[in-house]
């Protein structure tokens, strides 16, 4: 059982160039995981939340189909084999 | 147009042109007559802070790079833009515990000569960063991240940001930043501590119309050949200090309005100034939609429309703080980029002018070089 988190194109360069990243290590949370993300890839996740751990205002992130933004943010729950799905808003200048 | 792998000779004029949706670069002989230009580069990113920093030998450009969504990093080239630095980690962040974010980057000042690794880097919300490794790495200046004022800046219709940063190239320990809105603060223990210096300029739209602080300054500009003398283009008001900005005299005499962004001082000349005077807040236009560019050569006694090549003619222009440069060309080129992206020239030092590109994307900072051999400042 793992936690699985699918990278954006704009975010795997910062990944050693993975479409996505399997996490054996338990996360309770979104933030749990992105704790663990950032352990190995730093640069992805400087570009989901910003200094404060906010997640940034243009990015999206769904949990097992779901946007956090409608469930408990960056505290929403994790079960041991969930997928995490990082994607940018449909918003632009 | 893919990036020009040819290197630029000594004497060649670089245009480094920062738009809503990328950078671009051009490229000129001395003549500064023909250009080519190439990009964009950072396809779809802000780009309101750009830099050529040619002191300790190098060849260095240096970007502020605002993603939509991603966030922003500043990115450098020491092959003119061949190739670009794209740091894993965000290069410029606040502290997790001054519960700040960096919204984008505004301004990249490369420092003194004598200090030739030193870049300096102002943000939205409104800091002060330095970086002594010539712009890889910044770390907030404390004095101004913690000033005692922090919680009276106001944002402006740009956001809460430093846009300008002034160091004294004589003095090391002296430096000015302006913040919209906050005001002029200068620094003369080396960015320990910051006071206000904003005595005489006008908040127009406070009750207290000459406040310590919360003007909203909009430029800044500074010449070495006069020891003291600052030009502020104020939110309302255009001033002149010879006291580094202990007061400021109001220089207003002539233009066709004293609210504007841009601002800039001739290469040798400290009495020779450039401003681009808009109408009103309400409607920041050029006045009469005539895009005129006004200079004084008397240190703000009297000024000059400068139109010969501009349209004149429903000009419904716009030109934003960083988006007016001049060269250290003989005579000196000036430069200006307008919201409607058309870029704009003078190697006559703006008695004439020609159009250099029409159709760009918003035009938000515009930057030019002349190309040393090596070690120079402009």
């Amino acid at each position: 059982m793992a936690i699985t988190i699918a990278l954006p194109g704009a975010l795997r360069p910062y990944a050693g160039g993975s479409l996505e990243v399997m996490l054996d290590e338990r996360c309770a949370t979104v933030a749990d995981a992105l704790g663990a993300l950032a352990g190995r890839h730093a640069g992805v996740v400087d570009r989901v939340v910003d200094e404060t751990g906010e997640l940034r205002r243009h990015v999206n992130v769904f949990v097992d189909g779901d946007n956090v933004r409608w469930l408990n943010g960056l505290s929403t729950p994790l079960e041991a084999d969930s997928t995490i799905v990082i994607v940018p808003s449909v918003s632009g200048g | 147009m893919a990036p020009d792998r040819t290197t630029p000779a000594p004497g060649d004029t670089l245009l480094l042109v920062g738009t809503m949706k990328g950078a671009f670069l051009f490229r000129s002989d001395g003549d500064r007559g023909e250009w080519r230009m190439e990009g964009p580069h950072f396809r779809g990113e802000t780009v309101y802070s750009l830099a050529y920093d040619q002191r300790g030998g190098r060849h260095r450009m240096l970007a502020g790079t605002q993603s939509f969504h991603w966030g922003s990093v500043v990115r450098a080239s020491d092959d003119f833009g061949v190739t670009w630095t794209s740091p894993e980690r965000q290069n410029v962040r606040f502290p997790e515990d001054s519960g700040l974010a960096v919204a984008n980057i505004w301004q990249l000042k490369p420092g003194r000569q004598s200090e030739p690794d030193v870049v300096y880097c102002g943000v939205e919300p409104a800091a002060l960063f330095e970086s002594r490794d010539g712009g890889e790495s910044f770390s907030p200046v404390d004095g101004l991240l913690n000033h005692e004022h922090r919680a009276r800046w106001t944002p402006g219709g740009g956001g809460l940001c430093l846009h300008t940063i002034v160091p004294d190239p004589s003095n090391p320990e002296r430096m000015g930043i302006a913040i919209s809105t906050g005001g002029f603060y200068r620094t003369d223990d080396g960015g320990r501590t910051w006071q206000p210096r904003n005595q005489g300029v006008r908040a127009q739209f406070l009750p207290d119309k000459y406040p310590e602080i919360g003007q909203c300054v909009h430029k800044v500009v500074h010449h070495p050949g006069a020891a003291g003398r600052l030009y502020l283009q104020n939110h309302w008001g255009l001033y002149r200090s010879d006291d580094w900005g202990d007061t400021w005299h109001d220089i207003a005499n002539g233009v066709p309005s004293d609210f504007g962004f841009a601002m800039e001082v001739h290469p040798r000349d400290p009495d020779t100034v450039y401003i681009v005077p808009l109408e009103s807040d309400e409607f920041r236009c050029v006045p009469e939609a005539k895009l005129r560019v006004y200079r004084t050569r008397d240190g703000g006694a009297s000024w000059q429309a400068l139109a010969d090549g501009l349209p004149q003619e429903d000009a419904y222009e716009t030109v934003l703080r960083d988006a007016m440069c001049a060269d250290a060309g003989d005579p000196a080129g000036i430069y200006f980029g307008t919201r409607g992206g058309k870029l704009y020239g003078s190697a006559d030092e703006g008695d004439t002018w020609t159009e250099i590109a029409d159709a760009l994307p918003p035009i938000v900072c515009v930057r030019a070089a002349t190309v040393a051999a090596n070690g120079s400042n402009r």
